[in-house]
């Protein structure tokens, strides 16, 4: 943010400030991670080791990372397109399609997971459409997909939006006049100025999918080695009063997220600076 | 983000829990909280009326019952995490056992009321589409290829945990040790293509997206939806041999003496085995204790060959150790499939 030299700053009230950001960051969010770190220490390592590695465990972090990455890149793609559409065009019903991407923010999750589940059984009006090309998706891992895709639209949306609105279609002109194809005034003068944005969103989509559970539980047919996401696996310990075991999965997962997130910021302050445009 | 958003959502969830816990009575004196299963909903809201007014022509206070329903093991979690229940009704001994664990219920609940404070039991059946198009009549059938049978996740359902014990009590003594039941239970699970969380999960998978041949559930689960959603859909099958899995409630220790409440939960709990609790169990499928009403609605209850976990597989304690726990019989069965 601040280009100026570091001793001067605008707003007095530094020390006071940073203190409540550690001290709110700590009551809110390290606490609570702290407890979950601590729970799992009291297993030891080789159980931790056994409960965080088992065949089935295992199988659900392939599921749970590798669908929530896809869902992720899906979303980045066609919530992008949306936002350019609610951005750039105007047209009639605009304001309730942009009302409609907030849904998925809105809807308890169990309400999505059953509704998704209805349209792509086999008997639903969807799955009725693909059975008998032979695509099955309530119930298998291409379900988790389709409610991880649905739980994480907003995220691109909402935050491509803002960039979008203050991007002047006097850049993309003056590319033009200037003698930039179409394809070139988007590669090269829109792109750049969005992806900063894109990578946030596609990293709160990821994030928030890793986690998600009411929305996939339904349609996922949680069978083992196939269809069980981690989240899954945490609760059926709990289920069993196996707090340790549980957050020995729940600690796994955090680190993953987290080494995760903090390269695609890591990639973001790249890409910011590469294009020649402070933070 | 929009503020009504930022609003709205907390306010949902806010709503919710206050829904979850039921009415609460007007100016009730006492009030009780009875902690209970997910599909016990329609015998506690017929039960609590019946009682209360039993109670206060007999003179007592005024009388309020709340209710709380969910998933048995997240319900006893909530108890254990400080939830003021007075009594708690579930569908399994572990779930009580958990309690006695934590010092919250006396270890000698199974003597505190009659029937090992079981008031009713129910026992697991199959429940085929209508006419039984694939010839399903005992557990045997179950392992054919290409089958498809719907059972709740053993890991995180007590209807689920039945089921596979019933299957494995049925192995056992056809086969005669225990290679046999496990080949057996080994088979059947690798025929299910959902793993539901819980038992009305698996019914809805089973009824509503039309998903498997057969269904294994609670009897009461299974007439329920026979006789009530669609009868004309479906049919019940009664194996050779099933479990008995008796429902066990108990008064909360901790929490009636703090509350003084002692009295009325006591009370409450036995009228569940009085004619009258009796009556209105029979009426919601379940099978009572009390041998003139079993009799009376013998129709509803066609006999049954029975076990229990006690009698055949050695007890709960060493069935949650030998088959549930992680890395378990269930466990290596279903990494194999």
């Amino acid at each position: 943010m601040a280009s100026s030299s570091t001793s001067f700053r605008v707003l007095p009230g530094f020390g006071l400030s940073l203190g409540y950001t550690l001290g709110y960051l700590s009551l809110i969010v390290l606490i609570p991670l702290a407890a979950v770190f601590f729970k799992a220490g009291s297993l030891g390592f080789e159980h931790f080791w056994d409960a965080a590695t088992s065949p089935r465990v295992l199988a659900s972090y392939r599921l749970s990372f590798g669908a929530s990455l896809i869902a992720a890149a899906i979303n980045a793609v066609f919530g992008l397109m949306l936002a350019w559409v609610l951005v750039r065009y105007s047209f009639p019903g605009k304001r309730l399609v942009d009302a409609l991407v907030d849904l998925p923010f809105a809807l308890p999750t169990a309400v999505a997971g059953i509704a998704l589940t209805a349209l792509y059984a086999k008997n639903g009006w969807v799955g009725s459409v693909l059975e008998p090309l032979g695509i099955k998706v309530a119930f298998t891992p291409l379900g988790v997909l389709v409610a991880l895709v649905f739980i994480g639209l907003p995220f691109v949306v909402r935050t491509v939006q803002p960039i979008l609105e203050d991007l002047d279609t006097e850049y993309e002109e003056a590319a033009v006049s200037l003698g930039a194809s179409r394809w070139q005034a988007f590669r090269y003068v829109v792109f750049p100025t969005l992806f900063p944005a894109l990578l946030t969103g596609f990293a709160l989509a990821f994030a928030r999918a890793v986690g998600e559970y009411g929305s996939v539980i339904f349609i996922a047919g949680n069978i083992p080695m196939v269809s069980e996401i981690t989240p899954l696996m945490i609760i059926t310990k709990l289920e069993q009063y196996d707090y340790a075991g549980a957050t020995a999965v729940a600690v796994v997962m955090l680190i993953f997220s987290f080494i995760l997130l903090l390269i695609i910021n890591g990639l973001q302050a790249w890409t910011a600076k590469r294009t020649g445009r402070a933070r | 983000m929009s503020p009504t958003r930022i609003i709205l959502r907390p306010l949902a969830a806010a709503l919710l829990a206050i829904a979850a816990l039921g009415p609460v009575s007007a100016q009730a004196d006492t009030t009780l909280l009875n902690v209970s299963y997910d599909v016990s909903r329609e015998l506690y809201k017929d039960v609590n009326p019946a009682f209360i007014a039993k109670w206060q022509k007999a003179g007592g206070d005024k009388l309020g019952i709340n209710q709380s329903h969910g998933g048995s093991s997240k319900q006893v979690q909530s108890v254990v995490a400080g939830l003021e229940a007075d009594v708690v009704t579930m569908n399994q001994a572990p779930d009580i056992e958990a309690l006695v664990k934590n010092g919250l219920v006396s270890p000698a609940w199974r003597k505190a009321f009659p029937h090992d404070a079981a008031p009713y039991t129910t026992t697991t059946i199959f429940l085929v589409r209508k006419g039984n198009p694939k010839g399903i009549k005992d557990w045997s059938d179950l392992t054919r290829a290409g089958l498809q049978v719907i059972v709740p996740n053993p890991k995180t359902s007590g209807n689920g945990r039945y089921t596979y014990l019933a299957a494995w009590g049925y192995a056992l003594q056809k086969s005669g040790n225990e290679a046999g039941a496990r080949d057996f239970v080994t088979k059947l699970f690798a025929n299910v293509p959902v793993l539901d969380g819980g038992g009305r999960g698996a019914t809805t998978t089973f009824t509503q997206r039309d998903i498997g041949d057969v269904l294994i559930t609670f009897e009461n689960e299974a007439t329920l939806i026979d006789q009530e959603v669609g009868g004309d859909k479906f049919d019940v099958v009664y194996p050779s041999l099933s479990i008995e899995a008796a429902a066990p409630v108990a008064v909360v220790n901790k929490v009636v003496d703090k509350r003084g409440t002692r009295k009325a939960a006591e009370a409450y709990l036995n009228f569940l085995f009085a004619p009258e609790g009796q009556e209105i169990i029979a009426r919601h499928h379940f099978r009572p204790r009390d041998p003139a009403i079993l009799k009376k609605y013998a129709s509803r209850f066609p006999a049954v060959k029975t076990f229990t976990v006690e009698e055949k597989l050695g007890g709960w304690d060493a069935v949650q150790k030998t088959h549930f726990a992680d890395g378990g019989v269930y466990d290596q069965i279903v990494v194999k499939r």
